[in-house]
């Protein structure tokens, strides 16, 4: 029996997307997934589609994926639970709606619709925030989404396009084959490592590392919040590299669930919750909707993004071995750029021109710190 | 056996004391606690604070298992219409 | 209920105020130690000896509950344990108040549940447990003249229909799930048991003229706005009867979501304890119902033992161990007798709804994937009571593991989970020391 085109190591959302679209594009794909589509870092994410601008090759890379995710969610079944309710990044005071301003500009000069709301506008858009809030700026075409049932769908859609899943623990990279748990060994023409915080167990020297995250979800409740709402200062707690920082960040569900965010720390794949952090993160989400304090709370997890330095992904062919091609390290932005991702990694794959300029996401890029 | 008032839906309701709210609602003749998303009625099945079927909206707060609440004077119970 | 006044660091607290955890209460207050008894309902007692003021208790009751009250134990009722944010610390709720407690120590004896296992109609109003038609009627619901049927399995239905029946209601018939062959053996076993005997002898005469069937189940409830007519399958014939309520589970299964929480290992649906009752957590024991269902005399004995060794009494008499094993075989003869027939797996159809907080339903699932996977694929389990009701029914049906419940429990508003945890201070690398052994 020959090996496939390609075997794409991991079901999250990201391996999903690119086996789906290898498929698509008429390669014989394996995926070779440890437990089922959805159960690591996808099952644990927020699912907000979302463009974010800490440097031009973010921008670009979630612009892009955010519109082919719009394309990609009009054909994906309900329990994706799309919801297009924008974004809206919380001014808490006037130097953060001057930054709402700059980023207003720099959204349209590259063509992404948004528009700055004053206080006033905030508070009817949004009436469950605390008053006092200076304004926002308002994404209109960011969604949200559930992760876990799109990898489902996605994998299901490659399976259909004779795509093979083998549910097994992939251990070890040799080249030209993957060595799993089981002592089996799967050859392919050419290896896709799309395991999340996981990869580097794989590739060693990739510089990913897990960044935890603790989120909560409520009940079903009447308090309605009509939009992702964010407060800027997320931007300056996301993506340093210190120690644990909690930002607000709460998102509605189409089932009338708040999921209540977000805590990130570089404490290893620790699972376990720290209640320090979480009584932090939700006092901080109190203290702009005050309403919350008062929806009952249904649980809480922690889920592990996929890191790198300098807060880009790695993404296509890795240097150390022939035939092996890298997508990670989105961190926080693996849900919205997995469409990206997959359209860069079939373009490298099958030669095709790639939709936008792939280098700056190359895995052996030299990488400084990003700036906090 | 002493009585006490609560409000269902703004409604006053003399109902005995030491009755958990549970069991005053349906001795009230109410049969629908919450609804599933078909808009079906859901009521009390585990009377024990297992089952979260009896759930109901209490004085402003949501999601109260009403099997453990003892009722009480002016207490405020929320309904599905 | 407020929070009780907690002038020191407790010693023990007890979680449930059932026979075990007031058994477990008494014998720590007994050494002098402070213990604190929280339990969910309006009244300590537990499911057994759950009472309205003026209710007739059993002088064994009695004279616990007479033993286990301030000033001597203090006692939390409508309180629940929320979270532990670190060894020997928990988050209970007072009754909507919550606070972190301090404590040495940690007896689990929060008793039983029951298997509730989905069927059609299993979710119309009146379709309740058959232990949750006994809490609902000592709750104060009004039964006279209503027409019940009973479809259990276990000693459980007996005083069920006993009291309902005292209070006026009709039950129409009691349907036992397990085979008539099953029945006899264990009634056989009975002659043994004196006092167990006794009271089933006791029941039944309370009972006499209600139709009692083995080998009996419901195939479906049927109804509009509540259940009208239970669809019974006995003796290989089906049969519709119209009835008000619906009691129906399979059996009792212990209550382990707190023992998760705290990670103790749950096997075969029971929290393991050793000899000594401890669990596998430091500092953490169970007795009772919750390590496996065998009857308040069990639970009364094991919980002596877990209170004892909780307060770190080395001599424990040996005669409570060898009572406690005794009522243990007791048991796992319950255990066997009433296991679930196959049958009441087969009644799901692809229409019926299995998790019934998130309104999945069966033919969304496949039985070939995980707890987890079906969780995260259809949001079975993901609801408000995390899988108590739909995690023991799929494992009953499917064989999956049950779902370890995420923290918080019991659904807190957010705002106060987060100030109590804020206020909890921050866990030690070690646990509180457990109170000095008492040779």
């Amino acid at each position: 029996m020959s090996h496939p085109d390609v075997l794409v190591v991991g079901a999250g959302l990201v391996g999903a997307a690119i086996a789906r679209e290898l498929a698509r594009a008429g390669l014989r794909v394996q995926i070779l997934e440890a437990e089922f589509a959805g159960a690591g870092s996808t099952g644990a994410a927020m699912g907000h589609l979302v463009v974010m601008d800490d440097s031009p090759a973010q921008f670009a890379l979630c612009q892009h994926s955010c519109a082919r995710w719009r394309e990609w969610l009009a054909e994906l079944p309900a329990a994706a639970e799309r919801d297009p309710c924008g974004t809206l990044w919380l001014a808490a005071d006037d130097e953060e709606l001057r930054a709402a301003r700059d980023k207003l500009r720099l959204y349209h000069d590259h063509g992404v619709r948004a528009e700055v709301l004053d206080a006033v506008q905030l508070a009817a858009a949004e009436p469950a925030l605390r008053p006092g809030l200076a304004g926002a700026l308002r994404v209109p075409d960011d969604l949200v989404c559930y992760p876990p049932a799109i990898a489902r769908a996605l994998i299901e859609d490659a399976v259909r396009l004779g795509a093979t899943l083998t549910v097994r623990r992939a251990v070890a990279l040799e080249p030209g084959r993957v060595r799993c748990n089981d002592g089996t060994t799967h050859a392919a023409g050419a290896i896709v490592v799309a395991t999340g915080a996981h990869a580097a167990a794989l590739l060693p020297g990739l510089p990913v590392v897990p960044r935890r995250g603790h989120l909560v979800i409520t009940d079903r409740t009447p308090l309605r919040v009509h939009h992702q709402v964010v407060e800027l200062g997320y931007l300056h707690s996301a993506h340093t590299m210190g120690g644990a920082s909690v930002a607000f960040n709460v998102q509605p569900r189409r089932t009338g669930q708040l999921l209540v965010g977000s805590s990130r720390e570089l404490v290893g794949f620790d699972g376990r919750l720290e209640r320090a952090v979480l009584a932090r993160m939700l006092a901080r989400a109190t203290t702009f909707i005050p309403g919350l304090a008062r929806v009952p709370a249904s649980r809480a997890w922690v889920g592990f993004r996929p890191a790198t330095p300098d807060a880009l992904p790695l993404i296509g062919p890795w240097p150390g071995m022939e035939g092996v091609w890298v997508a990670t390290g989105h961190e926080g932005l693996g849900i919205t750029m997995a469409t990206g991702t997959a359209d860069l990694i079939v373009a490298g794959l099958t030669g095709a021109p790639p939709p936008l300029d792939p280098f700056p996401y190359r895995p052996d890029r030299p990488m400084a710190e990003a700036a906090a | 056996m002493i009585d006490v008032t609560i409000l269902v839906n703004g409604v006053p309701r003399r109902v005995p004391a030491d009755l958990s709210l549970a069991a005053a609602l349906w001795r009230l003749g109410i049969h629908r606690f919450r609804t599933d998303r078909d808009g079906a009625p859901r009521a009390p099945v585990c009377g024990m604070g297992t089952c979260f079927e009896c759930r109901v909206e209490v004085d402003g707060r949501t999601g109260v298992r009403s099997c453990l609440l003892p009722v009480r004077e002016g207490l405020r119970v929320e309904l599905p219409a | 209920m407020s929070a009780p006044v907690l002038a020191r660091r407790l010693d023990l607290v007890v979680v449930g105020a059932g026979p075990a955890g007031l058994a477990a209460a008494d014998a720590a207050a007994g050494v002098g130690r402070q213990v604190l008894v929280l339990d969910q309902a309006p009244r300590p007692g537990g499911q057994i000896w759950r009472h309205r003021p003026g209710d007739v208790l059993p002088v064994e009751a009695r004279t616990l509950l007479d033993r286990v009250r301030p000033p001597r134990v203090a006692v939390a009722c409508g309180a629940s344990v929320v979270d532990a944010p670190g060894p020997g610390q928990l988050i209970v709720d007072f009754g909507g108040r919550l606070a972190a407690v301090e404590t040495g120590a940690v007896v689990l004896a929060t008793g039983a549940t029951e298997r509730l296992l989905p069927f059609p109609g299993w979710t119309l109003p009146g379709v309740v447990g058959v232990g949750g038609m006994q809490a609902l009627l000592k709750a104060g619901l009004p039964v006279a003249g209503s027409r019940i049927v009973i479809a259990g399995s276990g000693p459980l239905p007996w005083p069920v229909a006993a009291a309902l029946h005292h209070e006026g209601a009709v039950v129409e018939e009691i349907l036992e799930q397990a085979d008539a062959l099953a029945v006899a053996r264990f009634a056989l076993s009975l002659i043994g048991r004196p006092a167990t005997l006794a009271r089933a002898l006791r029941y039944r005469a309370a009972t006499l003229g209600i139709p009692y069937r083995t080998g009996g189940w419901v195939v479906r409830a049927e109804g509009t706005d509540r259940v009208t007519h239970a669809v019974l399958r006995v003796g290989g014939r089906e049969r519709r009867i119209a009835c008000d309520w619906l009691a129906t589970a399979a059996g009792l299964v212990p209550r382990t979501e707190l023992a998760q929480l705290l990670g103790c290992t749950v096997h075969e649906e029971r929290i393991v304890v050793d000899q000594r009752q401890a669990t596998t957590v430091r500092g953490v024991w169970a007795a009772g119902e919750c390590t496996g269902v065998a009857g308040d005399r069990a639970a009364r004995v094991e919980g002596t033992i877990a209170g004892l060794a909780a307060m770190g009494v080395e001599r424990i008499p040996g005669a409570l161990f060898r009572r406690r094993d005794r009522e243990r075989r007791f048991g796992e003869l319950l255990a066997q007798r009433f296991a679930p027939r196959r049958e009441l797996r087969e009644r799901v159809t692809a229409e019926t709804i299995l998790c019934r907080c998130e309104d999945v339903r069966a033919g969304a699932i496949d039985p070939a994937w995980s707890a987890r996977q079906a969780k995260l694929w259809t949001r079975v389990g993901m609801g408000a009571c995390q899988g108590a009701v739909c995690g023991l029914a799929c494992r009953t049906l499917y064989g999956w593991d049950t779902a370890v419940p995420r923290p918080p429990l019991g659904q807190p508003p957010l705002g106060s989970w987060a100030r109590a945890l804020g206020e909890a201070t921050p866990p030690s690398a070690t646990p509180p020391s457990p109170a000095p052994p008492i040779p």
